[in-house]
């Protein structure tokens, strides 16, 4: 058989999730000078979840693409997903613009058609914006099938098929499709791993292919919303201590809360 | 909401198997795990039956006649300068369970009463009436001492700091931190974040020590390597003195070149000569951006090398270097369990390499070649490169966790010592092959009682810590290792304390780091300034 799988995964740099993100002063978004970045926790258990597919797969795929639209720092991301088992990168310098869901489905559509990738792996949502948009946008785009929140994958060789097991309010859901599909990963879906040093300096010599927002001057990449104002969640008073059950009931009952 | 959920996710195991943590980037659990700790400390716990009575455990030790019983006159005195809720006595065990115990569960007291004073005059007045009254006094951080150094042994009066923890000043100029002596390490360090500095000393107990207590214990910790000693950092000192005087050298001076340099005195003194109530201490700006590499090296000839090398090539970077044996990473795989070990194969060493500095490419460029080449040259036989914030502290974990896991089998015997570098591993050696010779040990027999002896440490200080798990304390295993340990570490002229300190469990072993004449003099000083001996006895000389 021949290697019939192209894997394409989709990156983004945030803040370190670790970090606790700062207000700007402006009150428009958040402080981002001197602040740690990584990739996007959710996209490093893509590249996790690609990666074992393709150890378990041996035959099947052909190769791993990462991609990021970002600044050109996003490099430091890809060279991680590169250390940790993805084949090719492509980096998409968007220098400080700062793309919406939709314009990047856009994107990646353009990538995946020119990568002729079969099935796309990214992670259900950035921490930053938290808008869990961009997975189903582009299954959307593509008229693809798509399994997001994905706690399970398995695929079947023989069929090019796909059966993603999905975290749903209250269980599990599992759902079987003909590739090419889209799955956006969830947390449970596995736990990745580290860089090592001899992976780390073979990335190095993978190759990084950089375009910009002008190679992809057809899509309309302007943002659509306005961010009106950013501000901190009120500041939670303080807790008190009760002497008694008696008491702590009392005070439940006077805060209505029971 | 998915941040956090990330995190639980992720650290809930970590966080909830250390001790009385707070854990800053985990809002969630902040508020559970550190309001009380005694309360989580006794949850974790409560299944095993409470640890012997120091007092049962060494009956060669006596209750000295000379210090006075506590009585309702005592209580009605102490009722007078402390409020009732600065004082726990023993209407409650509970209560007082937590300041009778160390964290180890190998020694506990009998005190009757823990004073909690907000104010540095109560504790003026309670020593000199203490001193008056012949009442002995246990001066007590946050408890998680090594050598059973901050609990009583007997009745003993807990004189407890975890009530004055307030930030007294700043000075972002300087850098010169001045606070209560109760404040707990880990927010001195969250405040001086936020100015960009850094505190200069790290330890994995920081969620729970006092800065008080470090300084007390001058302990060492992770980030000796960078910023020294206490010695070196801390600039002035507030101690209460057994006779109610107060000490205040609490001035940020970097140069004072008057008279006998009387703070050296209390730092590392364990409370036998003075209650230390203020800390003034010179901060380091915080590094931008840290690296952690975690490496896998086939021997401790090899440590040594990597070791030599990142000196040279890491240089001013260079914050951390620590070293941990196959066996101590065995252990805290099983204490850790679902977490993935950062190395998939086994070497018989481990090297954890932290970086620190002003400029993350700058850093990353040198951290990079240097890896490169050692790993060319075939010295490092694997590593990973920690990627992103979780994987940092991820990769701390396996060394941070070892104490821990040492104990969590049952109970840990820990020795930490100096020895130069070229025998720093051997007493692990020896103490695996007498512990064998003795048929002691077993990793699976569960009818031996030590599990293993480990070793791990900081190379850069030349300190090892042996940490003997065990599934019980037993004379057979202490009577092994005492003094056989001491006696090791004396035959190569090292110290058989570099970090912990005396306290109760190395009290009868100073000799075999201090001269006779050193004692002496030890000795001449603590019954100059306490000649009642109220403070902190059966202990340190």
């Amino acid at each position: 058989m021949s290697k019939q799988l192209r894997i394409l995964v989709p990156v983004k740099r945030v803040i370190d999730y670790a970090i606790k993100p700062r207000i700007n002063k402006a009150g428009t978004g958040v402080e981002k000078a001197g602040v740690k970045f990584s990739m996007n926790p959710f996209d490093d258990i893509a590249v996790e979840e690609a990666v074992r597919i393709k150890e378990k797969h041996k035959n099947l795929v052909e190769k791993i693409h990462a991609v990021s639209i970002g600044p050109a720092k996003a490099q430091d991301i890809l060279r991680t997903a590169l250390a940790k088992g993805a084949d090719t990168c492509t980096l998409v310098d968007a220098k400080e613009a700062e793309l919406e869901p939709l314009a990047v489905a856009k994107i990646l559509k353009k990538v995946v058609e020119k990568q002729n990738a079969n099935l796309v792996i990214l992670g259900k949502q950035s921490i930053d914006d938290d808008c869990n948009n961009t997975g189903q946008m582009l299954a959307g785009l593509l008229k693809w099938p798509q399994a997001t929140n994905a706690a399970k994958v398995v695929i079947d060789e023989a069929n090019l098929r796909a059966t993603v097991t999905r975290e749903i309010d209250g269980g599990e859901e599992t759902i079987s499709a003909p590739l090419p599909m889209v799955i956006t990963t969830d947390l449970r879906l596995n736990s990745p791993r580290y860089a090592t040093l001899p992976n780390l300096m073979k990335a190095k010599k993978k190759p990084m292919e950089k375009l910009t927002l002008s190679d992809f001057s057809d899509v309309d990449t302007a943002p659509r919303l306005e961010v009106v104002k950013v501000e901190e969640p009120p500041a939670r008073s303080a807790g008190i201590k009760v002497a008694s059950v008696d008491e702590l009931i009392a005070k439940l009952k006077d805060a209505k809360a029971i | 909401m998915f941040k956090s959920s990330l995190q639980a996710h992720k650290r809930i195991a970590f966080a909830c198997h250390r001790r009385a943590a707070s854990f800053s980037f985990l809002p969630s659990l902040k508020i559970r795990v550190t309001v009380n700790a005694a309360n989580s400390f006794h949850h974790a716990y409560s299944t095993k039956p409470l640890p012997k009575l120091t007092a049962e455990s060494y009956p060669n030790v006596t209750r000295s006649s000379s210090f006075k019983e506590l009585s309702p006159e005592d209580m009605k005195f102490f009722r007078s300068v402390l409020s009732e809720q600065e004082i726990l006595s023993s209407t409650n065990e509970e209560d007082l369970a937590f300041f009778n115990e160390d964290w180890m569960r190998k020694y506990r007291g009998q005190s009757k009463l823990v004073l909690r004073p907000k104010t540095v005059e109560q504790i003026s007045k309670i020593l000199k009436y203490c001193n008056e009254n012949k009442l002995a006094v246990v001066p007590q951080g946050g408890n998680t001492g090594l050598v059973g150094g901050s609990i009583p042994v007997f009745d003993e009066i807990v004189l407890s700091l975890t009530q004055l923890n307030k930030i007294r000043d700043f000075d972002p100029v300087s850098g010169i931190l001045k606070c209560d002596a109760g404040v707990i390490l880990e927010n001195a360090d969250a405040f001086l974040a936020e100015h960009g500095y850094i505190f200069p000393l790290d330890l994995g107990a920081k969620g729970s020590c006092h800065v008080g207590g470090v300084v007390a214990t001058n302990a060492g910790g992770l980030r000796l390597l960078r910023y020294g000693s206490l010695h070196g950092t801390v600039l002035g000192l507030e101690v209460v003195l057994p006779n109610g005087e107060i000490m205040d050298s609490m001035h940020s001076l970097r140069k004072d070149n008057t008279g006998y340099d009387l703070k050296q005195l209390f730092i590392g003194s364990e409370g036998t000569i003075g209650v230390v109530t203020g800390v003034s201490i010179l901060t380091p700006p915080r590094p931008k951006a840290f690296n952690v590499s975690f490496l896998g090296v086939e021997s401790f000839d090899a440590v040594q090398k990597v070791f030599v090398r990142a000196k040279q090539e890491l240089s001013e970077i260079l914050s951390a270097f620590e070293f941990m044996d196959l066996n101590s990473q065995k252990l805290t795989k099983l204490h850790l369990k679902e977490a993935i070990h950062p190395l998939e194969e086994e070497y018989p060493f481990y090297i954890l390499i932290e970086t620190s500095g002003s400029n993350k490419e700058h850093d990353d460029a040198k951290l990079e070649a240097f890896l490169e080449k050692t790993m060319e040259e075939g010295l490092v036989l694997d590593g990973v490169v920690a990627q992103d914030e979780t994987e940092l502290r991820n990769l701390w974990q396996w060394r941070e966790m070892v104490p821990e896991s040492s104990q969590a089998g049952g109970g840990v015997y820990k020795y930490d010592v100096s020895l130069p570098l070229k025998d720093l591993y051997s007493l692990v050696e020896a103490a695996n092959q007498r512990l064998e010779e003795k048929g002691l040990l077993s990793p699976d027999d569960a009818s031996k009682p030590v599990i293993s002896a480990v070793g791990y440490g900081h190379v850069g200080d030349g300190n090892l810590h042996l940490n003997v798990a065990v599934r019980e304390y037993t004379k057979d295993v202490e009577n092994a290792l005492e003094p056989f340990v001491y006696e090791f570490v004396s035959s190569k002229s090292g110290s058989i304390s570099a970090e912990h300190g005396l306290g109760f469990q190395k009290k009868n072993y100073i000799g075999y780091s201090k001269s006779e004449q050193e004692i002496k003099m030890i000795k001449d000083l603590k019954s100059h300034y306490d000649p009642n001996s109220i403070l902190n006895p059966y202990k340190y000389v």
